[in-house]
């Protein structure tokens, strides 16, 4: 049986831990706040753009590159993984997603990495990469979800991509986030109700041909954003099982401790009264 | 009291502005854009430049960066990639992003940078008209 000594040394370090632990726990529950803050500011200018999109659509027959679905052939996902571990599941289970989704595609895959994780994961594999990008930091802003559709619509213009798909985990709350998918390109074009009859200035071709890479951007943007908000509830939640885990931890060892302390002191008794009967 | 319609700014990092307005006139594509109560239906592609915003007979100066503005039923939106509201923009900053984008167009590149610069410039210049105006 360890010393009491042991012991309570254990007891130290899992306390210090736990200290980190909380603390953790506590940035990402103020991180998270601003995350979903984010999302949901981001929210009004992506729901017009896809209204704007869609009276665009029932404007006529308007054609763009990014519209025009090609027989596919080169397929591009766009993983949005975090730059920093110790957040549960987060990264593992878009992983997974990911892997099983690679090896279900008949297509050529190819790989275009936001964040650190999923580029650490998949440069060991066989997967070609075609773009990375990593250190978004906390707080990532609409520029650079921009260089990333930049990227994405060009790789998508040069042939080296048919489809795009964006693979990121869909915030639901602070305790579920859900991996998820969605295409990306070509730009399905949305069903427009019949209704007003618009002026376009310049022509809805001009207008469509600057508002399909602004969609792109803001999908991706808001990918990234639900990116963030998911590590952060996936890190809290993680931290907090990790803090509780710890509390547990040392309750045990207390306990255990207490018993050795116990156990010395009884052992050192019985000898006193061991020796004292010796000498009667 | 003069009729008025409603004008929402927004831009991807957030609503940057709700209210009832008199007159906008905004940078479209092709010059400036003047829009009044009940105008009919339209959506244009908006430039880099400065929109002004005329409510309750002041005028508000809002630097916008490219973007569209779509009217309907008595009220406008505008979909800007940034939108600055004259009072919180960074003249300091806007005028180093100036002096930045101009060396970087002297020392002449590769085409894209140019581009780049450019647009940088014209965003810094929208800013600063944006802000110094308001004095």
């Amino acid at each position: 049986m360890a010393g009491v000594r042991d012991i309570r040394r254990r007891i130290r370090s899992v306390r210090n831990m736990q200290q980190i632990t909380k603390a953790m726990k506590m940035v990402s529950a103020a991180k998270l706040r601003k995350a979903q803050q984010k999302l949901i500011a981001a929210r009004p200018y992506a729901n017009q753009l896809q209204g704007v999109l869609e009276r665009l659509s029932q404007a006529g027959d308007t054609v763009h590159p990014l519209l025009v679905k090609r027989p596919v052939q080169k397929v591009v996902y766009v993983l949005i993984t975090s730059d920093r571990g110790l957040c549960g599941g987060y990264n593992a289970n878009l992983i997974r997603k990911t892997t099983g989704l690679i090896a279900e595609t008949p297509q050529e895959v190819k790989l275009v990495t936001v964040g650190r994780k999923g580029r650490d994961f998949f440069r060991r594999g066989k997967i070609e990469f075609l773009a990375e990008f990593v250190a978004l930091g906390d707080d990532p802003s609409f520029n650079q979800a921009k260089e990333v559709a930049k990227e994405v619509i060009r790789l998508y213009e040069q042939g080296e991509a048919d489809e795009v798909y964006l693979l990121y985990t869909e915030f639901v709350s602070a305790i579920t986030q859900r991996p998820s998918q969605v295409k990306l390109l070509p730009i399905e074009k949305p069903e427009g109700k019949h209704g007003k009859q618009y002026i376009f200035e310049p022509s809805p071709d001009e207008i469509l041909a600057s508002l399909l890479p602004k969609y792109v951007e803001t999908q991706i943007f808001r990918s990234i954003l639900e990116g963030k908000a998911s590590e952060q509830g996936a890190r809290m939640t993680a931290m907090s099982s990790a803090t509780d885990n710890a509390t547990d931890m040392i309750d045990r060892l207390s306990l255990a401790m207490n018993r050795a302390r116990q156990a010395a002191i009884t052992k050192e008794i019985s000898e006193i009264v061991g020796g004292a009967a010796a000498l009667e | 009291m003069a009729s008025t319609f409603t004008l929402n700014v927004v831009s991807p990092e957030g609503n940057v502005l709700k209210e009832d307005v008199e007159f906008i006139v905004l940078p479209g594509g092709a010059g400036e854009l003047g829009i009044l109560p009940n105008h009919a239906p339209l959506i244009a592609g908006l430039d880099v430049g400065v929109a002004r915003i005329t409510s309750n007979g002041t005028v508000k100066r809002v630097a916008v960066a490219g973007g569209f503005v779509e009217v309907a039923d008595n009220s406008a939106t505008i979909l800007a990639d940034t939108a600055e509201l004259s009072e919180t923009i960074d003249l300091q900053r806007a005028i180093a992003a100036k002096e930045r984008a101009t060396k970087r167009l002297s020392s002449q590149t590769s085409e894209i940078d140019v581009k780049r610069a450019e647009y940088a410039l014209r965003k810094a210049l929208a800013r600063i008209s944006a802000s110094e105006n308001k004095k």
